[in-house]
């Protein structure tokens, strides 16, 4: 083995520019696939970190015919769950509103969430301290699609109980900035008793926000959604992304190894002759497959250094400072954050080295295995074969 | 009872090699006997059977028909490793065009064979000395192949052959790339070392230079004996 390493080394050395071209691209491929993984790993965690942060919780517990996904069900959506039940979590109450910015009709969600709850990061405190009559806080995406400041007042309709219209001016106690566009786009914050009053609803909620110290009981009427099911379709769209992102570096990772298996193939074909000398000093025809399987599968311990020269400092700098995401990303529907902050597990890194060494290995072995039918007669002699 | 004073035994060899839809035969039925110590020479045209029956020999190649014996081991019933192992402890190579390993320096060359046989490196250390300083090389150890010359790179290819002390150096055309002064050197290094080491050294040649120094000269045409001598006073002495 250590012969083998050593020639390796030698060989590789001795080849110049053709081996640096080789392990240049090869560790190109390796950069690539860390940083990708890393920023959809840091995406994840974000997004997970955000999401529980701002609007999961431990759970959500829904009333039983509210559909988040069918807007139609807040209409009936909604009940009164009995405080002995209530421990550990916050009360939140959906209605349909329309607001009406500079003359413009928006719909909006109408949520009513307790003013000194702590379980999501929502700013509630804010409605807590405000003088308004009926006061609000509203998400960045919110306030610039409706054109609204702090302290701006704009018309609100409602309909009560009675399906009876109802209208006041509504003032923005506060603006928040979120990664978590589901509490944000479209919606409108207001005090739970506010709206309690408004809609005439006393003490029903469309569902409740857990805490950390809920444990869930079966409750009638009510389905219980626990933070591994709320991230669900966060976990799918992350995997999404990885599947497709993989066809990118697993292109590139194939260009890579075309080029090493391309330069074996010249390689033994141009040193045949070196092939019968090995066999004539007394190696066996699969040792000196091996010793050429060695020197491909080199390439990518070299890639590894030299991925980690210029890689490392790369990682360091964008785990530090983050990537910027485009503004559209904002929109998606999920929690992107302004800028994604990339994780490079060990696992990953040594997932990625043991991904590379190993194809590395078997594109070089493809073609050494022809050492082992060579004639080294005919070897000796520099012939075709 | 193997006959140990026999180092080579070639009994009834017939080597032949598909050659299209057909077979062309390169040897017919040969039998040849090799001493320990001898310094012998398989002379002839090209396309002889020369280097088809040093390659047997040398358990490069194995033969159609009958046997070939080395150290005692009959070739054709050797395994690759077998024959490797054989190569590798008991047979010394020396090519036409020297084929050493560019990569490696001379010391590094030499050292080669010794590696495989997983000596130690202080033992090898010495025994790579030695055997550059036999062909008076002992200065250019640190040198890589493509910065000596043709006469310097084959003494490095009969060190390399020597430095196991092997029982037998097959030396195939060693003189065809070397100009007078060098091949007459040549010559001289390995008959003195198959004087001092009594190493069998058979060769492969038509040059006239070669055979001055041959002891015994078996003939070869159209790939049989045609002629067995033995020389009582060669042409050029050390």
């Amino acid at each position: 083995m250590k012969l083998a390493l050593q020639l390796a080394y030698k060989s590789l050395m001795g080849s110049g520019l053709r081996t640096w071209l080789n392990v240049g691209v090869l560790s190109f491929a390796y950069v690539v696939i860390i940083l990708y993984n890393g920023m959809i790993d840091g995406w994840n965690q974000q997004a997970k970190r955000d999401s529980i942060a701002w609007e999961y919780g431990k759970g959500h517990l829904l009333h039983a015919d509210y559909d988040p996904y069918d807007p139609f069900t807040l209409e009936d959506g909604h009940g009164v769950l009995p405080k002995d039940k209530s421990q550990n979590l916050t009360p939140v109450l959906i209605r349909q509103a329309s607001i009406y910015p500079q003359g413009r009709m928006l719909s909006v969600s109408l949520k009513g969430i307790a003013t000194e709850q702590s379980i999501i990061k929502l700013p509630t405190n804010l409605l807590k301290t405000s003088m308004a009559s009926i006061p609000g806080i509203v998400g960045e995406r919110m306030a610039t699609s409706a054109n609204l400041k702090e302290g701006d007042q704009v018309l609100l309709r409602w309909r009560d109980k009675n399906g009876t219209f109802d209208a006041a001016d509504i003032t923005i106690a506060g603006i928040f900035d979120t990664d978590v566009p589901t509490v944000d786009g479209g919606q409108i914050w207001i005090p739970i008793e506010k709206l309690w009053e408004m809609t005439g609803y006393m003490e029903h909620a469309t569902m409740f926000i857990a805490g950390n110290a809920y444990q869930h009981e079966l409750q009638d009427g009510w389905n219980f959604r626990s933070q591994e099911d709320l991230l669900k379709e966060l976990n799918d769209i992350i995997a999404m992304k990885k599947i497709s992102g993989s066809i990118m570096y697993f292109l590139l990772l194939a260009i890579a190894l075309l080029a090493i298996f391309d330069t074996q193939v010249l390689s033994i074909f141009r040193r045949q002759k070196e092939i019968g000398t090995y066999i004539s000093l007394g190696m066996t025809r699969w040792q000196v497959v091996w010793l050429f399987t060695i020197e491909g599968s080199m390439y990518s311990i070299l890639a590894t250094i030299l991925g980690s020269i210029y890689g490392i400092p790369l990682f360091v700098y964008l785990a530090e400072k983050g990537i910027g995401m485009p503004t559209a990303s904002q929109d998606m529907g999920i929690a992107v954050a302004e800028r994604i902050f990339p994780v490079y597990g060990l696992g990953l890194i040594l997932s990625t080295i043991a991904l590379v060494v190993v194809s590395a290995t078997v594109v070089s072995f493809m073609p050494a295995r022809k050492i082992a039918k060579m004639n080294p007669v005919e070897a000796l002699k520099g012939k075709l074969q | 009872m193997e006959d140990k004073k026999n180092i080579i035994n070639i009994e009834h060899v017939t080597k032949r090699f598909k050659v299209g839809e057909g077979e062309f035969e390169a040897l017919t039925d040969i039998n040849l006997k090799f001493k320990t110590g001898e310094f012998a020479g398989l002379v002839g045209p090209s396309g002889s059977g020369k280097t088809t029956l040093l390659n047997i020999m040398g358990s490069l190649d194995s033969p159609t028909e009958g046997k070939a014996i080395v150290m005692g081991k009959n070739i054709s019933d050797l395994s690759h490793k077998q024959a490797a192992e054989l190569r590798n402890r008991h047979i010394g190579f020396i090519f036409q065009v020297y084929n050493l390993l560019p990569v490696y320096t001379v010391f590094e060359n030499v050292e080669f064979a010794l590696i495989l046989q997983n000596i130690g490196k202080a033992v090898r250390k010495k025994m790579v000395m030695d055997a550059l300083e036999w062909v008076g090389l002992e200065n250019m150890a640190d040198k890589k192949p493509a910065k000596i010359s043709g006469g310097e790179g084959q003494r490095v290819a009969i060190a390399r052959a020597m430095v196991k002390r092997p029982e037998i150096v097959l030396a195939d055309e060693p003189t065809a790339n070397l100009d007078a002064k060098n091949a007459h050197a040549i010559m001289q290094t390995m008959k003195q070392l198959n004087n001092e080491l009594n190493t069998t050294f058979v060769f492969s040649t038509h040059d006239e230079k070669v055979m001055g120094y041959l002891e015994r000269i078996v003939h070869l045409e159209d790939g049989k004996v045609a002629e067995d001598e033995y020389v009582t006073e060669t042409k050029y002495h050390i």
